[in-house]
């Protein structure tokens, strides 16, 4: 365990400790530029790493609350797949440019990968996992399905919870609104369309009841 | 020799059927590498080179080995390693947490004796020693040229384009003994990743298994073992325990493979009925250090006079990889615009100079394409619309292989107690394999798709080739119905005994065998599996050549909208008009042509590799500032399945090929500004507007 164990490490002390750690690098980076100098990357004593040393943090994930001893510094990505496998959230771009890591923080989409899971401590977390508890589909996911609106399926997870959090407040949405809402997500494949498509069939079947 | 089933009559093949693992995937609860857990396992995290170019002086690891965690460091470039781009390995930590691993990386003290760079194609093309002169035109090209009723000249260019799989390249290591192991990885060949890790580890080829499930993207960058794996090998080897080691994405954008760039300096000429005459080019463009570059170019239109050369430049950046369609949607974009030119030089319809040009299934194709299109509502003349926003309509065509090639080994084995499964060793990329497989089974045993269970996705399964060039159902398809028509035959025997009538009078449909003249007479398929012995039936199937064909053309036309203050460009519908020969599912076929064409639209607007020739580095390693397509640029896009043989043709590649050339086409015929150099940007626009003022 590191020296620099601090229980109460805040998330502004800890993203300014990770702030300094990337200038430092950038700048040893940059001294490689005077050509022909060797040079040293990364020593230990200029990148001392901060939110290290474990704690426990009582996380509540899809209706249960689990008690983990993670550090400070893990995302709260990390801790739900690696700690709890839950691993239909997926590690992409891992700084909040690709939502396919989308979870609701009581019950509002966000990318877990920028959220620390020690700051999720009192709030509710879903996963994907949580729209099909028992292995029966929900309409969203179902419509995905139909419309065949994923092909590797690595961006689909986020995509799934993106759409459903748009139904759940907007009964009718345009395809504008579909836009709006998958727009924080990244799909390499190319299933957009059918995306959009799945949505609106969703919507329709969701207010027909079925 | 066998025919495929006649699709008026089917219930799967050729039908829309859903992906049998869709269900697993919207709910999260699909395994891919990425999500592979094993107790005791350790994480891995690669160090990559800071400089484009470098020689290792010396690696200090004991700092990094007495870090928390850590269980083993590996040092990948040793002392005088040549380190020729940014981000190739140097040195590996696995530790028990990912975040420790990372920690160990910042602690390893590596001295690098800086080299000079080159990174930028057209910088590295320039330098003496690297680049021949221009080639003189040669007599003939001189004079074709001048003989020609409209020519033109100009230089275009295709930037690099980086595959950013969504799960990074990566795998996960365990030693099941001294020479043996099973790695899950992320992979387009899970045959050939064992031939490879075998052999880099030193091991029999039987020694090794190789898992993949479900996988996040390939695109032609997952061909074999990345370097990481013979890293997560080694890891994992050193500190006994199994080894999780995904790529970054920082280092997965700079290291596992890219689309290489393209440049050609154009001279073209055209007579007055269209016919190309003359096209002399010098292009060229970098695939990293290796320097092979190629492309096929003039692309699909062939000039009576060909002048092209083309050469490589070699260059201090991460190293190519097939990107879908390799080359073929670069050279593609480059001559659908040079075609266009000619025939705006011509004063033609730049339809009617490519129907010149070609003939046979393409011809039909862009005759049929331009009626669905409405192509003849096309004000012939460029950026006529007036006003701020102002459409324009383009059209580009593709030609592709995508036939299939011996070597799959299915085993089909009917149980006692009804379910069947089928066991090949091929897997899915995001095509829907195992559905097809599926379908063909359930098909003809004519049993419910829930039914038959198609296992793929492992070594231990029978041989079967790597995904790669479109070829992977026309390989896979004919093997498993070979499989599937042996089943058949040994069902209908031991069924014919109990109806009583010979198997050649024998059909099977909705979970029943029955007489084909007398459906009352019949069985059901659950009875004739019950009166099986333990075995069952085994059913093995090979290649049959006579269900696939290779040799496929499309076209695809666009309209956008060029917003003239911006100069946004937004794309407004694509038609693609694809040979898919006897396609296996309809559902799954339409979505690899809208995945192409998206991808496309990436190529023709926003896809660009950055780099910088001061530092060496790339500017844009991640998926912030390289950009992907999103939900705003998305057009209408309607698939069209163009049916011209019944056997089996690959269609992965081919819908990628023609759409940034369309796209640029359109975007010239909206503005009346040719923008030679993708991606077509706002800032590119809106200079060439300033230029013309
Ligand atoms: S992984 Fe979180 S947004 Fe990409
Ligand atoms: S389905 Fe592959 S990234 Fe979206």
């Amino acid at each position: 365990m590191s020296e620099e164990k601090k229980p109460e490490l805040s998330r502004r002390q800890f993203l300014k400790s990770v702030g300094a750690a990337a200038a430092v690098a950038t700048v040893g980076g940059a001294a490689g530029l005077h050509k022909g100098h060797p040079e040293t990357v990364g020593s230990p004593a200029s990148v001392t790493p901060q939110g290290v040393g474990e704690r426990t943090v009582s996380l509540n994930v899809n209706g249960e609350v689990h008690r983990l001893l993670l550090e400070p510094r893990m995302t709260l990505l990390d801790a739900i797949r690696d700690r709890l496998g839950l691993t239909g959230s997926k590690r992409v771009c891992d700084r909040g440019t690709c939502g396919a890591c989308t979870v609701y923080l009581d019950g509002k989409p966000i990318y877990a990968c920028l959220k620390l899971a020690v700051d999720c401590e009192g709030h509710k977390v879903e996963t994907v996992e949580s729209l099909a508890p028992d292995g029966k589909l929900n309409a969203v996911q179902q419509a995905f399905v139909n419309h065949d609106s994923l092909q590797c399926g690595f961006c689909t997870p986020g995509f799934v919870m993106c759409v459903n959090h748009l139904l759940k407040t907007n009964k009718s949405p345009s395809l504008a609104d579909i836009k709006n809402a998958c727009s924080g997500n990244v799909c390499r494949c190319g299933t957009y369309t059918r995306i959009f498509e799945a949505a609106e069939s969703a919507a329709k079947a969701m207010r027909e009841g079925a | 020799m066998s025919e495929w089933n006649d699709r008026s009559k089917t219930k799967y093949v050729g039908q829309r059927v859903t992906r049998v693992e869709g269900p697993l995937k919207v709910s999260g609860r699909a395994k891919y590498t990425y999500d592979i857990q094993l107790p005791d396992m350790l994480y891995g995290a690669i160090l990559g080179s800071p400089h484009a170019a470098a020689q290792v002086k010396s690696v200090d690891i004991s700092e990094a080995e007495r870090m928390p965690g850590v269980k083993a460091v590996h040092v990948v470039a040793g002392p005088g390693t040549n380190l020729r781009h940014q981000g190739q390995d140097v040195a590996a930590v696995a530790a028990t947490t990912e975040q420790q691993a990372r920690d160990a990386l910042r602690a390893i003290r590596v001295e690098y004796e800086v080299r000079p760079h080159r990174v930028i194609t057209q910088v590295a093309s320039q330098d003496p020693e690297r680049m021949e002169p221009f080639p003189a035109l040669s007599d003939e090209a001189q004079t074709a040229l001048r003989a020609a009723d409209a020519t033109i000249e100009g230089s275009y260019s295709v930037p690099v384009r980086i595959h950013t799989c969504l799960e990074t390249h990566g795998c996960v290591v365990r030693w099941d003994g001294d020479d043996r192991f099973t790695m899950w990885c992320s992979t387009q060949a899970v045959h050939g990743v064992r031939g490879g890790m075998a052999q880099n580890q030193g091991v029999p080829a039987g020694n090794v298994r190789v898992i993949c499930e479900h996988m996040g993207g390939g695109f032609g960058s997952k061909l074999g073992p990345g370097s990481e794996f013979a890293v997560c090998a080694a890891l994992a080897k050193k500190a006994k325990a199994p080894v999780k080691l995904m790529r970054d994405r920082h280092t997965e954008q700079l290291t596992t493979g890219n689309g290489p760039d393209a440049h050609a300096r154009v001279r073209a000429g055209a007579r007055k009925d269209g016919k190309l005459a003359v096209i002399a080019a010098d292009c060229f463009g970098t695939s990293g250090y290796s320097a092979q570059w190629g492309m096929p170019f003039p692309y699909v239109y062939r000039a009576e006079t060909r002048a092209v050369r083309s050469r490589p430049v070699r260059t201090n950046c991460g190293s190519d990889a097939p990107l879908r369609a390799p080359m073929h949607p670069q050279a593609c974009a480059i001559t659908e615009q040079v075609v266009d030119e000619l025939a705006y030089a011509l004063g033609m319809d730049p339809l009617e100079l490519r129907l010149a040009n070609t003939d046979g299934v393409r011809k039909q194709q862009f005759e049929l394409g331009a009626k669905l299109f409405g192509w003849e509502k096309r004000n012939p003349k460029p950026g006529s619309d007036g006003g701020r926003f102002r459409r324009g309509m383009g059209v580009g065509t593709s030609a592709w292989g995508g036939g299939g090639g011996p070597g799959s080994r299915v085993e089909l084995t009917i149980h006692r107690d009804a379910t069947i499964e089928v066991k090949l060793g091929t897997q899915d990329l995001g095509t829907g394999t195992r559905t097809y497989v599926a379908s063909i089974v359930a098909e003809d045993l004519g049993v419910d798709i829930s039914q038959v269970r198609a296992m793929i996705g492992d070594s231990d399964f029978g041989y079967s080739g790597a995904s790669g060039g479109s070829t992977t159902t026309a390989s896979v398809a004919p093997a498993v119905k070979t499989a599937s028509l042996e089943a058949r035959r040994q069902l209908f025997e031991k069924a014919a005994e109990m109806v009583g009538q010979p198997a050649e009078e024998l059909d099977a449909r909705d979970g029943k065998v029955f007489v084909s003249s007398d459906p009352s007479k019949s069985i059901t398929f659950a009875e004739v599996c019950s009166r099986l012995g333990v075995a069952g039936i085994v059913a093995n199937g090979t290649f049959d050549a006579s269900l696939q064909q290779g040799g496929v053309a499309g076209v695809q036309f666009a309209e956008v909208e060029v917003d003239m203050w911006t100069g946004r460009v937004r794309p407004i519908r694509v038609l693609a008009v694809h040979d898919c020969g006897y396609w296996m599912n309809r559902l799954t076929t339409e979505s690899q042509i809208i995945g192409g064409v998206i991808q496309g639209i990436g190529m023709a607007l926003l896809e660009e590799r950055k780099m910088d020739e001061n530092t060496g580095r790339c500017l844009n390693p991640d998926l912030e500032q390289y950009k992907l397509p999103g939900p705003w640029e998305m057009p209408e896009i309607v698939p069209h399945l163009f049916e011209t043989h019944q056997k089996v043709a690959g269609i992965g590649e081919p819908p990628v090929i023609p759409t940034a050339g369309a796209i640029a086409n359109a975007v010239f015929h909206a503005s009346g500004l040719r923008i030679r150099h993708l991606p077509i940007t706002p800032r590119k626009l809106l200079e060439a507007m300033d230029e013309r003022v």
